[in-house]
């Protein structure tokens, strides 16, 4: 037995529960020690997306329209993607800005317009009604249905009074816990960190609560999926929810109501106010892009099998599908668990109807009512001392308001209508915001103007083709002008505006709605010439991003207020205690305050009061104790060209200066290549002396003993003679390639370039080296080829390359034995050259290195071997220069491999 | 007896030279052709002179002349450095590490007689 001591002493306590994490979160904040600053929470609290709607509407749309549940999931998905995009710039300017609530956004953008920030108030307040009368709804019948367990049957329709109308009661109820939670002080940020801790822990809570009654009806009260998908499969009605082609109203439907839902799920106040202005912090946003999709898979994932479930076992209807979720686990006399539904559907309901009005009734405050007072009665106000108390007045009397307005169109209007209908027309109600907050994010063109004519385009839109049809059809209105057009003209029907017929209502609201928006913002603005407080505040938010600092708008307060004035404004709206708090923080940056507060500190405090009432009201309030008046457009205009010259003539200081430094890296760079080239020259002289000096030597000695021993025998003398005669080749040859090396280096060679046989080249290069061959008993093998070989080069010296490599190859030949081939073949693109001899071979770390001048490979046989150190880096010179490449392939002692690639004539293949 | 002298260069045509040169005025002379073979030859039978070349593969001359001072057994050995190398600083490199005398090439042959005489004449 469940009687309504057990349900409604658990759904208090539950609320005392809430209550007391609210209490906790905010105590935590004020000590400075966050709970709610990390990502997991954030993307809790956002799953406040996740109302009754989802709990018990999901069901019961599922239960008829299959699959059609979905788009509102996939919406806020696809949103969930873009958020790096948008959401971030939008928190940014949150940040920046004070921003306290949509309202307060869209007014800011444009110019700080109080009408604009009014009118959104205006939209959002009747778009919410239906939300909020489906909350309480859904709490009403839950609880109706609970407490005739074990009797599963749903109240009579028939209307109670209102004093023995259960809903009643359970507004009152949430508005006296909406005023408990949120309007205990007045904070200048407007952020309440409790209630988002409640908020994340009523998202876990309903999350629990849903997916247990899913598995328990699942696996529980059916065989599991297959089971329960195979008994709905055999009834033809049941298996049509299965498949996509169920979806009334086809794509179109589908895409309209994914767009509604990914707009609603960012521009529904509520969800404005724990994506945005909750938001601890911007990387917060990166977790949840990926981790509130996950959730709303989770919750989504027992929709259909529940909604299954929910038509096998009450075949005859008799139950409401929206009320599935808690009549199944009625129905097989389960308490605890149809409890736990009851409680959960109660906290996905409560969360809502909590934080939204919470979050309305601030900007009915800072939007409506003080602007409104502010107008009729300022001396009034100006009298009263500390206002805070006025201010928080006002959002109780709000809340009470909203929750009873919400009451009433669930009384008068929504009750004929399933969960998820009224929903929707909310949903459209906040689409209207996601033209003026998204095409001014990302146009700074678009102006207050346009915003006006847009969102009351879209809203008499919204209210003519969703809202006048909906109280029609509760019998408010005659319901012939939804059927014939207001006065028979059929054109105007509201769900077929300009026989615009053959969508389905939401998506025709849409449609039309979103035309007479864009079009009136996009047509506004260019038609007309924004102020420059507009002007400011739209590059602001356009490049939020790329902005360090944010006080353009303080140039718009010429000169002087007293600064005593300006604290009284402050504490008057926050009290004198944060005023002071406020004064001193100021006081430390700036190191004092002025009596005469300049802009800087105008600003501040206009910052400070925005917070609290609202940027438009901050500015009225600001601007009757600023003497002299806000700076004309002529003269704003002046020093904001002003400043954008300054900024222009520093940005342009920093590119020279950054300039400057990349070139005296360039000449430090320089200059130690200088220092290094020096060091090699230095090093090349010293060696080439070095190398000239050695031949000169012995030419020196012999012919010194020649001419001081005419004596010596025939046989010494041509001993010295022969002596003398190859050291002093040795010198030529030596000095010409210290010149050819030196005209390579310098550039000053002359190429004759020409076609050229490179086959008969080698021949030549062989021919003339024959006499070294013969000399040493070297073996010569030549593999040509038998077919001329075209390259384009020079010819002497490829040929000083091939006699070079093949030299070197007789040189390093054992003296017994030597065998040196040469072979010529073709590669891609390529002529290979490879000359090997059966010397010593070259270690592989001197691989590199006998490329380099005078480097020669020492001491293999103990001797040295004669050479200039030259012949290497001259020849790699010149192939480098035929675009090829030289190396060389060796094991020590295995002999070497010097490999020339020369690149063969293009097209000559 | 004969002053033995030792000449250590790797150009083949300079031990020659150098070898006709110190034959013809009467000394007894040894060659080697790198810095350890210069060593081995010393340590075989320390010369009275040692002719340096100081570019030289298997431990150049400084090393060697380094190793001569540092064997106090061979600290009669007089040594003449002989290189291609003409700055200061390499003179002065070898004069420090404890040769006697620097000559640089190409070298003037009756220098090279002469210079190799006083030297002999003084430590005698």
């Amino acid at each position: 037995m469940l009687s309504d001591s057990i349900i409604i002493g658990s759904a208090l306590s539950y609320m005392g529960v809430l209550f007391a994490i609210a209490y906790y979160g905010d105590h935590r904040a004020d000590i400075g020690r966050s709970i709610i600053a990390n990502p997991y929470i954030y993307t809790l609290s956002l799953a406040i997306y996740c109302t009754a709607w989802t709990f018990y509407g999901s069901v019961g749309l599922a239960a008829t329209g299959g699959v059609d549940f979905l788009p509102v999931y996939l919406g806020p998905t696809l949103m969930a993607v873009l958020f790096w995009f948008v959401l971030r710039r939008i928190v940014r300017i949150t940040k920046i800005h004070r921003i306290t609530s949509i309202a307060d956004f869209v007014a800011s953008r444009y110019g700080k317009s109080g009408l604009l920030a009014g009118m959104v108030t205006v939209i959002v307040v009747l778009g919410i009604l239906p939300y909020i009368s489906i909350q309480l709804k859904a709490i009403a019948t839950s609880f109706s249905l609970l407490r005739r367990y074990p009797m599963v049957s749903m109240a009579e329709t028939a209307q109670h009074p209102v004093w023995s109308d259960t809903t009643f009661y359970v507004a009152l109820v949430l508005i006296v816990f909406a005023i408990l939670f949120g309007t205990r002080h007045i904070d200048n940020t407007e952020r309440h960190e409790g209630m988002v801790a409640a908020v994340a822990f009523e998202s876990l809570f309903k999350l629990v609560a849903f997916v247990t009654v899913g598995i328990a009806v699942t696996f529980g009260m059916f065989g599991g999926p297959a089971d329960l998908f195979e008994q709905a499969a055999t009834k033809p009605e049941l298996a049509a929810l299965m498949r996509f082609e169920a979806v009334p109203g086809g794509y179109g439907g589908w895409l309209s109501l994914t767009f509604l839902a990914m707009m609603a799920f960012l521009f529904l106040p509520r969800q404005f106010q724990v994506l945005v202005v909750e938001n601890v912090n911007e990387t917060h946003i990166r977790k949840a892009i990926w981790l509130f999709p996950l959730y709303l898979f989770i919750i989504n994932l027992f929709v259909l099998p529940i909604a299954l479930g929910g038509r096998l076992t009450f075949p005859q209807g008799g139950v409401d599908a929206d009320m599935f979720v808690l009549a199944l686990p009625m129905a097989n006399h389960k308490p605890d668990l149809a409890l736990l539904a009851f409680l959960g559907g109660l906290s996905a309901a409560t969360s809502m109807i909590l934080f939204e009005t919470i979050t309305l009734s601030t900007m009915v405050c800072n939007d409506l009512v003080m602007p409104l007072l502010l107008r009729a009665n300022p001396r009034w106000l100006a009298q009263r001392t500390d206002l805070s108390g006025l201010l928080l007045g006002i959002r109780r009397a709000g809340i009470a308001v909203l929750i009873l307005l919400g009451y009433l169109y669930y009384r008068f209007i929504g009750e004929s209508y399933a969960l998820v209908t009224s929903g929707l027309v909310s949903f459209a109600a906040a689409a209207q915001f996601a033209p003026p907050i998204l095409i001014g994010l990302f146009w700074k063109r678009a102006n207050r103007r346009g915003a006006l004519i847009g969102l009351s385009g879209g809203f008499v839109v919204w209210a003519y083709t969703l809202l006048l049809p909906a109280m029609a059809r509760s019998g408010w209105l005659d319901t012939g002008f939804i059927e014939h057009g207001p006065y028979g003209v059929e054109l105007l029907k509201p769900y077929a505006v300009l026989g615009l017929d053959h969508l389905d209502p939401y998506m025709h609201a849409v449609f039309w709605s979103m035309l007479f928006n864009i079009g009136g913002l996009v047509f506004g603005s260019l038609l007309s010439r924004p102020d420059p407080i507009e002007q400011v505040q739209g590059s602001q938010f356009v490049n939020v991003l790329e902005q360090d600092r944010h006080d353009g708008d303080s140039l718009l307060w010429r000169g002087v207020a007293e600064t005593a004035d300006l604290y009284d404004l402050l504490a008057r709206f926050l009290g004198p205690q944060r005023a002071s708090e406020a004064f001193d923080h100021y006081a430390h940056q700036h190191n004092g305050y002025p009596l005469q507060a300049d802009s800087r500190l105008i600003h501040y405090t206009e910052r400070l009061l925005a917070g609290a009432i609202g940027a438009a009201s901050a500015r009225v309030m600001i601007s009757s104790i600023v003497m002299g008046e806000v700076l004309s457009i002529e003269e704003v205009m002046t020093i904001l060209d002003e400043s954008t010259q300054v900024i222009e003539y520093s940005r342009r200081l920093e590119q020279k200066s950054r300039e400057l430094e990349a070139t005296s890296a360039e000449l430090r760079e320089a200059n130690n290549q200088l220092q290094k080239l020096d060091q090699l020259k230095d090093e090349f002289i010293s060696t080439v002396t070095h190398e000239l000096r050695t031949p000169l030597t012995s030419i020196r000695a012999f012919s010194e003993i020649l001419l001081a021993n005419p004596d010596v025998s025939i046989e010494q003398r041509s001993q010295f003679l022969g002596i003398v005669v190859k050291e002093s080749e040795r010198l030529t040859r030596l000095i010409n390639q210290v010149l050819d090396m030196a005209k390579i280096d310098s550039g000053r060679i002359d190429w004759h370039i020409e076609e050229i046989d490179l086959r008969a080249l080698i021949q030549d290069a062989i021919n003339s080296t024959s006499q070294l061959f013969r000399d040493k008993l070297v073996a010569l093998h030549a593999d040509l080829g038998d077919r001329s070989v075209i390259v384009v080069g020079d010819r002497d010296r490829l040929i000083q390359v091939i006699i070079n490599l093949l030299s070197n190859a007789v040189k390093f030949c054992p003296d017994q034995g030597g065998e040196v081939t040469i072979r010529l073949h073709p590669l891609e693109s390529r002529w290979r050259v490879v000359v090997t001899d059966n010397g010593p071979g070259i270690a592989a770390d001197q691989h590199q290195l006998i490329f380099e001048k005078f480097h020669q490979v020492t001491d293999v046989h103990g001797g040295k071997p004669k050479g200039t150190g030259l012949g290497l880096p001259i020849s790699q010179k010149i192939v480098e220069h035929h675009g090829g490449s030289i190396w060389v392939e060796s094991i020590l002692g295995e002999g070497a491999s010097f490999i020339v690639d020369l690149p063969s004539k293009p097209n000559s293949e | 007896m004969a002053n033995k002298i030792l000449v250590v260069d790797d150009e083949p045509n300079i031990v020659l030279s150098l070898e006709f040169l110190m034959k013809q005025a009467g000394f007894q002379v040894r060659t080697a052709s790198d810095g350890e073979a210069a060593l081995a030859a010393i340590a075989a039978e320390a010369p009275d002179l040692v002719l340096l070349d100081v570019m030289m593969p298997r431990k150049n001359g400084y090393e060697v002349c380094q190793a001569i001072r540092a064997n106090p057994d061979w600290r009669t050995v007089r040594i003449i450095m002989l290189t291609a190398k003409g700055r200061e600083v390499e003179r002065e490199k070898g004069m420090a590490l404890g040769a006697d005398d620097y000559i640089t090439k190409p070298f003037a042959t009756q220098e090279v007689v002469e210079r190799v005489r006083e030297l002999l004449a003084e430590s005698s």
